[in-house]
């Protein structure tokens, strides 16, 4: 049973995920994304972390491809009337490529990757919650601050500073 | 009795599944159906008009007392859910039909789904334990009200982009801004809450039944108003109702979101928009208002000792069902009250409440509670 969720879910989200991109309508390409990020969510349940699952569902599925959706249908992209790709987005799209298949195959020849541990930490809520405020502390601070970052780029790079007019 | 519940734990684990599915679309659909009538009832009354009150059907007018049913209006409901089925379905040219068929699918996905993850009453069982009645228990409780029904968006947003036409179009986008700015307050509100029933040493639990259980005593909404307050303003926003009805606000924008749609596909929308509403006035009656609790300080426990219910889960059963639901159909009435009453925002004001007054508020009552629930459970 479990077995066959596996498989069921991960060939949608692999699929979907692969057509968000081979997509030319960015619409459809969103919705797509939408249901991988659902099978994600399931392989996520399988894994007996729910809580992960229904995260990923709230912040990802319920607010990041709506506000996605949002900016596409106030763009009005309409397909075809831009080329797929451009040269150099296809030379970036094989490098990227080429990087993570080195990766993925330095991986598989030389890495030793520690044995699983024994006893697993039951994933309860209070369990993420320490691991999050003790252990991982430093690393949630800075993605936080990235994150912060990236928004006041976004409210500099969206204001339209006009210099100082006289009145 | 007992042969009904052997008969149903001896059925397939999948045939329950798909019983207790059919029994949320059984319950949801012709509750929206009855809403539809009662907010025409409430209206009417609000307005000093009789509301609907002449539909008969002259072969049953012969049966004493059906003048009261009548005067109620039940076959005026009877006629327009009849209509909404068999009426034309015009679809037009210009729409993208895939989407736009989608769209209303879409809605009733979150809608019925949240259902399942509320509970809704309590029993009793031989170990004199109090068991939630509810279709499917989740330690993530709230979480995963919050994440499905989040998701409800993506039918206004497809339904406005799928049309095709300016008014629907500028409908979907007002509900997509509007909505994820409500979900922030709506979250930050709730999290007092949560913060108290998680007591130290706890395992942690975003569990709706251990709110409930954490409101023996008293409830939330008597000491935490704030919060309670910045919810139900929230939901409101949640749940496309005025005075925040931006996304299908008649006078600017025909019906927004919905002007395309006809007949069934525009009533699924509907059924859609009254169990949220259902599910919403659910979710604030068993955080901030005791659930099934009838009374503060009074817990269902004690009810079921003086009423010699603790041997009787099903009556006791059906009594926390009907005070849970008394409860969230008094909500249903708040809902209609204040659409007669207050007019609708500009959409400058919803997104001006939302983000500098609800927001700030939020925080502000988190932080507040904050400190003060952690200075009550860290004194001893």
């Amino acid at each position: 049973m479990s077995d066959t969720l596996f498989i069921i879910l991960s060939v949608l989200t692999v699929a979907t995920a692969l057509l968000v991109v081979l997509n030319k309508n960015a619409v459809n390409a969103a919705m797509f994304l939408l249901l991988s990020l659902v099978g994600l969510a399931g392989l996520f349940v399988l894994l007996d972390a729910p809580l992960l699952a229904f995260v990923l569902i709230l912040v990802y599925a319920g607010a990041v491809v709506a506000l996605f959706l949002f900016i596409i249908m106030l763009l009005d992209t309409t397909p075809g009337r831009f080329p797929a790709f451009k040269p150099m987005t296809i030379a970036a799209s094989v490098l990227g490529a080429a990087l993570l298949a080195l990766g993925i195959l330095s991986l598989s020849e030389r890495a030793v990757l520690p044995l699983p541990p024994k006893a697993v930490a039951v994933p309860t809520m209070k369990n993420y919650a320490e691991q999050l405020f003790t252990t991982y502390l430093l690393p949630v601070q800075v993605v936080g601050f990235m994150l912060l970052i990236a928004m006041l780029g976004v409210i500099v790079l969206s204001k339209k500073y006009t210099p100082e007019e006289t009145k | 009795m007992t042969a009904v519940i052997e008969l149903w734990s001896g059925l397939h684990p999948l045939l329950q599944a798909v019983i207790k599915g059919l029994a949320v679309i059984g319950v949801m659909f012709p509750f929206g159906g009855a809403c539809s009538l009662i907010e025409r009832k409430v209206s009417a009354w609000m307005q000093g008009r009789p509301g609907p009150n002449r539909a008969l059907p002259f072969w049953v007018a012969w049966v004493p007392g059906i003048g009261l049913l009548q005067r109620l209006g039940v076959f005026h409901l009877m006629a327009d859910g009849g209509k909404m089925f068999f009426k034309e379905d015009p679809v037009p040219g210009h729409v993208n039909k895939f989407y736009f068929y989608l769209a209303p699918v879409v809605g009733m996905i979150p809608a019925l789904t949240t259902v399942t993850v509320v509970p809704f009453g309590a029993y009793l069982n031989e170990a004199g334990k109090m068991v939630p009645l509810v279709l499917a228990n989740l330690d993530v409780g709230i979480l995963a009200v919050f994440a499905v029904s989040s998701l409800g968006v993506y039918a206004l947003i497809l339904a406005g982009w799928a049309s095709n036409s300016k008014y629907p179009f500028l409908g979907g986008i007002r509900a997509s801004a509007q909505l994820i700015s409500y979900e922030l307050s709506m979250t930050l509100s709730v999290l007092p809450v949560f913060l108290w029933v998680n007591v130290p040493g706890g395992n942690g639990t975003l569990s709706l039944f251990d709110v409930v259980s954490a409101q023996n005593g008293a409830w939330f909404g008597l000491w935490m108003p704030l919060s309670a307050i910045v919810f139900l303003v929230a939901l409101f926003a949640e749940t496309n109702r005025l005075p925040f009805d931006m996304a299908e606000g008649e006078a600017d924008l025909v019906g927004g979101f919905h002007t395309e749609y006809g007949a069934m596909k525009w009533g699924l929308f509907f059924v859609a928009e009254y169990s949220h509403m259902l599910i919403g006035s659910g979710v604030f009656v068993l955080l901030f208002l005791g659930g099934w609790n009838p009374l503060p300080w009074v817990p269902l426990a004690d009810v079921a000792v003086w009423l010699h219910l603790t041997t009787q889960p099903i009556l006791l059963g059906l009594l926390s069902i009907g005070i849970f639901l008394g409860k969230a159909l008094f909500f249903i009435f708040l809902f209609m009250w204040v659409r007669w009453t207050v007019p609708r925002f500009r959409y400058d004001q919803v997104m001006k409440l939302g983000w500098q007054k609800l927001l700030p508020l939020a925080i502000a009552n988190l932080l507040f509670y904050a400190l003060l629930i952690a200075w009550i459970q860290t004194r001893n």
